[in-house]
């Protein structure tokens, strides 16, 4: 008995219509990925507090597994922020942003960001609808990451290198994790940051502004 | 590693295709599994008895068909099926390629069933999700 069915078929189903109502809506929806303690939660902290102060309008939702701490941490830049407690789960699924953006007023947003849980393994199988993935690689992890998760940095739009001010106290090898980002993702755009100093942000809003354009022109 | 959870999307998805089907027994199930899905085939086969207990396929096999990724590659003007997912190359002339074809799927290809002759038992409606034991099971 045939069935050709996606295993994940009622995800996609879902994602495709948070697809077309962010379309509809506008906006930009960013997914961020990484492993635990890439930076994710201080890249947004600093991304929307940015993009507020230039008058951007923004909304985040952080998946954890449990705690609401990175909700309440990036709820002090003003942006609206909810939590979505996993429990346990190792990834968001396109049901729970569903359920989670109720009540807010897609259309008046430029940017929605979704914080994945940090796992750089299961998040790459789930579609969130979202218009651009973004796969974080720290310089305090490793030049070969790339090599050991490839379907996650396969699977994004654009890769950002972390902390870009302790690469040299980690003896972080630039090239070398160029060379392995490209090698797993050709022609992937590729940042390089720090949230602390806040280098490489002018070229991030840059992108977002840009990818935001495109989207809206598609939609 | 959410293996589990993908088993459990297996099983509901091959019931409801059941539903209203006279089956006797489920001998297999397909699965057909990208290279670059993340899945891997032992934590599936680990779940499979424990996620299909009390099910119509209980008891059932299951099948995982590998799919290598497959990039096209501009230079060569071929579809080219690599070895691994480290390194998106053109195995023969080792261009970087774009475009990869195969290697994300994950879907459930067939299931290999055996009808039930016996019509006396089987009223399940279309559509009806609902798990029914086959007769004697």
């Amino acid at each position: 008995m045939e069935l050709r069915q996606g295993i994940l078929k009622k995800n996609d189903l879902l994602a495709a219509d948070l697809r077309a109502r962010f379309g509809a809506a506008g906006l930009l929806t960013v997914n961020l990925v990484s492993s635990p303690g890439a930076g994710k939660t201080a890249l947004l902290e600093r991304t929307l507090r940015e993009l507020r102060q230039t008058g951007g309008r923004v909304a985040a939702l952080v998946g954890d597994l449990e705690t609401d701490n990175d909700a309440r941490r990036l709820a002090m830049s003003g942006a609206p922020v909810r939590q979505i407690q996993t429990h346990g789960c190792c990834h968001l699924e396109a049901e729970m942003i569903g359920r989670h953006l109720e009540g807010w007023a897609l259309d008046q947003l430029d940017y929605l960001f979704i914080e994945n849980v940090g796992n750089l393994v299961c998040p790459a199988s789930y579609d969130l609808g979202e218009g651009l993935r973004v796969a974080i690689l720290s310089v305090t992890e490793g030049e070969d990451k790339p090599l050991k998760y490839p379907a996650m940095f396969n699977s994004a739009d654009v890769a950002v290198i972390s902390k870009t001010d302790l690469a040299a106290a980690c003896e972080f090898d630039r090239d070398t994790a160029l060379r392995n980002i490209r090698e797993i993702r050709p022609g992937v755009e590729i940042l390089e940051t720090s949230s602390k100093s806040g280098a490489g942000f002018a070229a991030w809003f840059e992108l977002l502004a840009r990818r935001r354009k495109t989207a809206a022109a598609a939609g | 590693m959410h293996e589990l959870s993908i088993v459990y999307s297996v099983v509901s998805s091959a019931t409801e295709a059941l539903a209203g089907r006279k089956v006797a027994k489920v001998n297999s199930v397909l699965l057909r599994v990208g290279a670059l899905s993340g899945i891997m085939e032992d934590p599936l086969q680990f779940c499979w008895g424990l996620a299909t207990a009390g099910t119509l396929l209980a008891g059932s096999g299951l099948v995982v068909e590998r799919v290598p990724v497959t990039v096209r590659c501009r230079p060569c003007g071929e579809d080219m099926a690599l070895d691994g997912v480290q390194s998106f190359r053109c195995p023969r002339c080792g261009t970087l390629s774009l475009e990869v074809l195969k290697g994300r799927e994950l879907e459930i290809v067939s299931l290999e069933i055996e009808e039930d002759g016996d019509d006396a038992h089987s009223g399940v409606a279309p559509g009806d999700s609902e798990k029914e034991r086959p007769a004697g099971g």
